[in-house]
């Protein structure tokens, strides 16, 4: 975790940056163009969610290492009002905002690892992981 | 960064340059509903090409862009649309089942140029 990167997320410049430096930081693991555009979507969505229900909070991005694999490691944390219904949170086509209801849910799709930890009245925490694709040479 | 758009003959061609913030989008929404009314355009190609992420946000605005130019009498295609970011989309669950699409800006013109010409009775010979 030494090199953690924190982007405040306070309006919709910070959801491009963090999702660009997502990208640069997956690039740098060998993610293939796919898996990159993937990454970046996800954070999109999650970063937006933010902005959206929130209003201010922060994306986190590491490099995680797992048994010889390694990943990039996005936490998405608000002190919003949190989600009273997970599950319903995470339904397709389930929206409290005006979005299409495809945050989460589509969020969880593109990603590999996927953990939601919520509590009304203290906020939000997305944890999303993708992991790079196996070095041929180990 | 504001989405530039250029008017040529009866259509409108919005070419987006770099990733979109929310509010570029929003502001595109709305320059190109103003101007289809201004130019009295027929149709619309937004390109897409130099977008690295169409997530639900930008998805939703697109859509909305056709929905309301149709409103107004004008067809709106998106070209442009990466292998990747069409993969993507795909695994989002995005669709945009009601919306034209072709794979570039040529295409896409053509594209118009046909839905212009079908409008266009007058030329047309023989019929009942």
């Amino acid at each position: 975790m030494a090199d953690e990167r924190i982007i405040p997320i306070r309006n919709d410049d910070d959801v491009v940056l963090a999702r660009s430096e997502a990208r640069d930081l997956a690039k740098s693991l060998g993610f293939p163009s796919t898996d990159l555009t993937l990454l970046a979507t996800a954070i999109s969505e999650i970063a937006r969610n933010i902005t959206t229900y929130a209003g201010t909070g922060e994306v986190s991005l590491s490099v995680e290492r797992r048994a010889g694999r390694a990943g990039v490691l996005v936490v998405a944390r608000d002190r919003g009002p949190g989600i009273a219904d997970v599950e319903l949170a995470l339904r397709d086509g389930y929206t409290s905002g005006h979005g299409l209801g495809l945050g989460l849910p589509g969020a969880r799709r593109l990603v590999d690892e996927f953990e939601l930890d919520t509590e009304p009245g203290r906020g939000t925490t997305v944890t999303l992981l993708k992991w790079a694709p196996k070095d041929p040479s180990t | 960064m504001a989405v530039p758009i250029l008017k040529q003959g009866p259509f409108l061609i919005a070419s987006i340059q770099a990733a979109l913030t929310d509010t570029d989008v929003i502001r595109l929404q709305d320059d190109v509903i103003e101007q289809v009314g201004r130019f009295r355009s027929r149709g619309i190609v937004v390109d897409v090409t130099a977008l690295d992420v169409m997530d639900s946000f930008v998805s939703r605005s697109l859509r909305g862009i056709a929905h309301m130019t149709r409103l107004r009498g004008a067809l709106t295609v998106i070209v442009g649309i990466q292998p990747e970011v069409a993969f993507a989309m795909v695994q989002l669950g995005l669709n945009f089942e009601d919306v034209h699409t072709a794979l570039d800006l040529e295409e896409g013109l053509a594209f118009l140029q046909g839905f212009g010409a079908g409008m266009g009775a007058e030329g047309e010979s023989g019929g009942g």
